[in-house]
């Protein structure tokens, strides 16, 4: 455990002894509410709800998140850190798992930055907050996701650039997954079993299930699943590159 | 005990470290030598447990490598090729985070902290981020990070490159105070470092041990081993000299460099210590000779390090 501290807390300080950390809350802070009352119509809407804000939350993720992933193990990788590292008396998951945290942590930040937003609403009306709650409950988890997509994909190359292309893509297509065109295209010939496996696999059905103010056990589960299936795909991609 | 047997390492059909076996006790400064690319570096990835070997075993301290990996990485301090660092990070925070890893608390972590910063004397670029440090002081936040828990062995790949003469010789007067307890490997190819700290050297090429013994050892397989080597005076004819020294018996043959009027008498295989000295000693007296200097030599390691090394790369 203070293996897995130690790693979290110098990961954490590493975002913040580089502009990288200032760069990414500004760009999301600025992004979310560009998207939240300019495409969104938050005003326009005359209600008092946080929908407009989160309904943007897998898109943003969608190009945020890889930018973040891209750096945890690419970096070790090309600075030729990773040999140091992984020499230390420590175990693969447990360096998995302080970079992941600390990424998530980092993310989870930038989200709770976004509290004005949450301010606003309850100056100009009287919202839902246990809905609000649940609904920033379900953008960190599926923060988490995409983080887990591209932290392992990030462990297959020493290239930033490839390892965010590829997480794009990949994050792109879990979440493409719940879409109606998609899943329109599908419901046409496909078993309405197959559809509704297609549309489980998704981010966005899970998200919107949970930003709803439900929060279900089963969209905690597949995030939960989603995370440690990634993770885990982690330590071998560590151990297989090592080997080479 | 570092223990290693069989080790074996492939990348498809390329052998880069072929049925590599060596031990080594606590006291023993271990200098690992060898042309660019004759395996040095992946053995040492094999021996921290980074790249897992294709055969072969590894024990350290009793833990082997592939079944107590964290045993065995904790006997271990280990400077990586190159010593990769986190640029971001200053000296201080990167040997703290390094000491919370090794699980140093306490009285205890401050004390080795002072001391390795003292040793390697960090303390005026401490709060500096790493990327701005010049290479040798990078090399030294590497070194310092290696020997911070105070292990039983120390694995360094080249462990004085980028460093100025100064800094050289301080590392090396570092690692020899280190070797008294401790099983020290040290990978490098400046053969002087090897005669001024180890006390045995491996020889390396293509993956495999050519030689295996003492720096004094293996200098004593030059052909200079035992050489007495003269400059002649001016007004003595160079030609006469070299005649009359090619008579003597104990010896190889003579080389003769004219431009300094040197004259270098080898010594043969057989003759003991100081023989051939004797003769060109007596030789000169009789003669009378006008020599401006006369020295005995021990041998050449680099020449040694090239004959042996030669048919591999040349």
């Amino acid at each position: 455990m203070n293996t897995i501290s130690a790693l979290f807390r110098r990961e954490l300080k590493s975002y913040f002894a580089t502009p990288v950390a200032y760069v990414f809350i500004v760009i999301f802070l600025v992004l979310m509410s560009t998207f939240t009352f300019y495409l969104g119509n938050f005003y326009e809407r005359g209600q008092a709800d946080l929908a407009p804000f989160f309904v943007f939350h897998p898109w943003l993720y969608l190009l945020l998140v890889p930018a973040i992933a891209m750096r945890l193990w690419a970096e070790e990788r090309k600075t030729g850190s990773i040999e140091l590292l992984m020499t230390l008396p420590i175990t693969p998951w447990q360096a998995v798992l302080g970079k992941y945290l600390a990424a998530w942590a980092f993310t989870g930040v930038a989200l709770l930055l976004t509290f004005p937003i949450w301010i606003t609403v309850n100056y100009l009306g009287d919202p839902d907050n246990g809905a609000i709650v649940a609904a920033y409950i379900g953008s960190f988890l599926m923060a988490g996701g995409f983080l887990a997509i591209g932290a392992c994909l990030s462990a297959t190359t020493r290239n930033q650039v490839i390892a965010f292309v590829i997480t794009v893509v990949v994050c792109f297509v879990f979440l493409a997954s719940g879409f109606p065109m998609v899943l329109d295209f599908f419901t046409s010939w496909a078993p309405q079993t197959l559809v509704d496996g297609i549309a489980s696999l998704s981010f966005l059905t899970h998200f919107e299930n949970i930003s709803k103010g439900v929060i279900d056990l089963r969209d905690l589960i597949y995030f939960g699943l989603l995370i440690s299936a990634f993770l885990y795909a982690n330590t071998i991609v560590l151990r297989w590159k090592q080997a080479e | 005990m570092l223990k290693i047997e069989n080790l074996t390492k492939r990348y498809g059909s390329h052998t880069v470290v072929d049925d590599l076996s060596f031990c080594c006790a606590p006291g023993e400064v271990l200098g690992f030598l060898g042309p660019n690319g004759a395996g040095k570096s992946t053995t040492m990835k094999m021996v921290t447990g980074f790249v897992p070997p294709t055969v072969g075993r590894i024990s350290i301290c009793g833990h082997d490598i592939d079944q107590a990996p964290l045993e065995a990485r904790r006997c271990i301090g280990y400077l990586p090729e190159g010593a990769p660092c986190y640029p971001e990070m200053t000296p201080r925070s990167f040997l703290e985070f390094v000491a919370d890893i090794r699980h140093l608390t306490g009285t205890d972590r401050n004390t080795r902290l002072d001391s390795v910063i003292e040793a390697l004397h960090l303390a005026p670029v401490l709060n500096q981020s790493i990327d701005t440090l010049s290479k040798g002081f990078k090399r030294r936040v590497g070194l310092a990070q290696a020997i911070i828990h105070d292990p039983e062995v120390l694995i360094l790949d080249e462990p004085t490159d980028g460093l100025d003469p100064n800094q050289k010789h301080e590392v090396r007067e570092l690692i020899r105070s280190m070797a008294t307890n401790k099983m020290i490997v040290l990978s490098t190819h400046i053969l002087e470092e090897v005669e001024a700290v180890c006390t045995r050297a491996i020889i390396i090429a293509n993956g495999s041990i050519l030689a295996d013994d003492t720096p004094e050892q293996l200098a004593r397989r030059s052909r200079y081993h035992n050489a007495v080597r003269l400059s002649v005076g001016a007004n003595e004819n160079l030609d006469q000299a070299q005649a009359a020294l090619a008579q003597l018996v104990s010896i190889d043959g003579v080389e003769v460099d004219p431009s300094s009027r040197t004259i270098t008498v080898l010594a043969g295989a057989q003759t003991r210590d100081g023989e051939t000295w004797q003769e060109v000693f007596d030789l000169i007296s009789r003669q009378n000779w006008d020599i401006t200097s006369l020295q005995l030599e021990t041998g050449q390691l680099d020449q040694v390090f090239r004959e042996i090394t030669g048919g591999s790369h040349a």
